[in-house]
């Protein structure tokens, strides 16, 4: 087996906050004593990613994404655990690994704001030891991929939001890093963007075989990117595995969508089959607990007159929805 | 290192354009600080019967004009920039890149210098022609400027690097950087040329580093130095610089481990 591109074994971290109640007499108390709580942000994640893989890396807000993801790319010191990527030690920051890697983040940006993005592509370039021709090729691709064109050159304040992160992709990537953290790449953006983003990204792992660990809110980057995610909540692994299995382990309910004769059964009816979603003409959508699907289809076939009948799994957002719904220490 | 250097010298002097009218505006106070403290010395002297401390009229405004150029030659602001840049989280993106920070803000320092000195320099010609300055400096102590105001300008830049790191542990900075500053006015002879301070406050200035960085290269241009005096200079300039070199690296290894320690 090749070494994985990302390893993680038992990674913690924890920091410490400091706390007080609201008010001056409490800001005076904690002048002499300081109340420290510990959060443990990041409490013993392990697992790997091979090389050229893309993985989500799903969770809820504050479950320990980006605490991750800048452990892994140098910027936050583990509290104990393993981490390595591409062999090296992150925190140890050497400039062999930073080379390397890339940290895109959705919310933090590198861009000089008052010059145009191509004045700091070239900084890159010289800071990054690129040689010419390998910079002007990458620039070329990048500028194809994202469809930059004049946008390079306009100064970076004057870009919408979505023109700066495109620009913002780029130059995260003029290095052509092995691997790539990828932390709400398409946070406030539009569809269209969105899908722009995520094709770009789909692209260039299979280029370059890229390495890429990414997390989104949006479910549609994941599903069209990753086909392995790993959840993580309060801290912990909560799955780690194909997307479709996520579905399979944590939907409670199934979709059972049933075409009838036009002749529809009254309301009632079919409320006994299960919660009934939608009711078109001819088409009936119900829901039912996953447990009972079997059973209620076998019952739907036998009581009615049945055209066609398909069991779905309903939305991954749904289901992502009730996996991060899981309360602590489950 | 040369083609890093060059290309961050273009990109802050590009950045630099942007902000113009800020930069003329932050100029004033620079040219009419040392206008005010030599109008104000040169009429004391006059009161005194032509000279103060050694100083006569004319040799204020030389004192004052110098200053003037090796303040502006030699400082440095980015202590005044490290809170913010904590808090807003524009320190990640910088040490993501392979490369120590403090490059692209010595290029930045020498990027502003380079376009400002475009308009210091005209304004240093136009108060010696107002102010009648008196230069007579021995020409070993005129080559001897340059270097001394190389080395002033390493040794203010890596001190105050070294105290904006103390942004790592606190965020409220100002008060340290205020105080340094207050301590440049006085021990460095910005408020008034050392050999007016009394004894005990002259001893005190040459064992800090603030003379090292800006009144000895302006002493030095106005041929007040003996040759023993100079060389003590470079001395003491070279020692601040290698102990601000070793708290630099120190204070930053340690700033950095705490700030990925909670949270970059």
């Amino acid at each position: 087996m090749r070494e994985p591109a990302v390893h993680l074994h038992n990674l913690t971290k924890v920091y410490k906050v400091h706390e007080r109640e609201a008010g001056l007499a409490a800001a005076v108390r904690s002048l002499v004593r300081r109340k420290t709580r510990e959060v443990r942000a990041v409490d013993g994640v392990s697992f790997d990613v091979a090389p050229g893989e893309i993985v989500g890396f799903l969770g809820p807000n504050g479950a320990g994404k980006t605490t991750t993801l800048k452990m892994l790319s140098g910027l936050l010191y583990p509290t104990s655990g393993d981490v390595s990527v591409l062999g090296f030690e992150p925190y140890q920051r050497q400039p062999a690994f930073l080379r390397n890697i890339a940290l895109v983040m959705g919310q933090r940006n590198q861009l000089l704001w008052d010059i145009p993005a191509i004045d700091t592509f070239e900084l890159n370039r010289v800071i990054y030891r690129l040689p010419e021709r390998q910079y002007r090729e990458t620039l070329d691709e990048l500028v194809t991929l994202l469809d930059l064109g004049d946008l390079i050159h306009k100064p970076v304040r004057n870009l919408s939001l979505g023109e700066r992160m495109k620009c913002e992709i780029a130059a995260a990537l003029l290095h052509r890093p092995q691997v790539m953290f990828l932390d709400e790449p398409t946070i406030g953006l539009d569809v269209t963007m969105q899908r722009r983003i995520r094709r770009f990204v789909g692209e260039y792992n299979r280029r370059h075989g890229a390495t890429v660990l990414l997390t989104s809110h949006y479910m549609a980057d994941v599903v069209a990117l990753a086909r392995r995610v790993v959840v993580i909540h309060h801290g912990r692994i909560l799955f780690d595995g194909a997307l479709a299995d996520l579905v399979a382990r944590f939907a409670s309910h199934k979709t059972i969508v049933v075409e009838l004769p036009d002749t529809l059964p009254g309301g009632e009816t079919l409320a006994r089959y299960g919660e009934v979603l939608e009711v078109h003409p001819g088409q009936v959508t119900l829901r039912v607990p996953k447990v009972e699907a079997a059973r209620v289809t076998g019952q739907l076939l036998a009581d009615l007159d049945i055209r066609d009948l398909t069991i779905q799994d309903p939305p991954i957002e749904e289901v992502i929805e009730r996996v991060f719904a899981q309360p602590e220490g489950e | 290192m040369r083609a890093i250097y060059r290309a961050f010298y273009r990109t802050n002097l590009a950045v630099q354009m942007q902000y113009r009218v800020a930069a003329v505006i932050w100029l004033l106070g620079t040219v009419l600080h040392p206008v005010i403290y030599l109008v104000v010395w040169a009429t004391v002297a006059e009161a005194e019967g032509g000279s103060v401390g050694g100083y006569s009229g004319s040799q204020f405004a030389a004192y004052y004009i110098t200053m003037m150029v090796v303040d502006h030659l030699t400082f440095d602001w980015h202590m005044w920039e490290y809170d913010y840049r904590i808090r807003e989280g524009l320190l990640s993106p910088v040490l993501l890149r392979p490369l120590h920070p403090i490059h692209s803000d010595i290029a930045d320092n020498l990027a502003y210098k380079t376009l400002t000195m475009l308009v210091v320099a005209p304004a240093a010609i136009l108060l010696s022609l107002f102010f009648r300055p008196e230069f007579n400096a021995p020409l070993w102590a005129v080559l001897a400027f340059t270097p001394s105001v190389v080395l002033a300008f390493l040794l203010r830049f890596l001190s105050s690097w070294a105290l904006a790191m103390t942004a790592f542990w606190t965020t409220r900075i100002d008060a340290i950087n205020q105080s340094y500053f207050v301590a440049e006015l006085f021990f460095a002879g910005l408020i008034a040329p050392l050999a007016l301070l009394p004894g005990p406050l002259r001893l005190i200035a040459n064992l800090l580093p603030f003379r090292w960085g800006l009144a000895f290269p302006v002493e030095l241009f106005l041929g007040r130095l003996s040759p023993l005096e100079a060389l003590t200079g470079f001395g003491a300039q070279l020692l601040w610089i290698a102990l601000s070199l070793v708290a630099l690296r120190l204070i930053w290894r340690a700033g950095i481990r705490r700030y990925s320690a909670f949270g970059a």
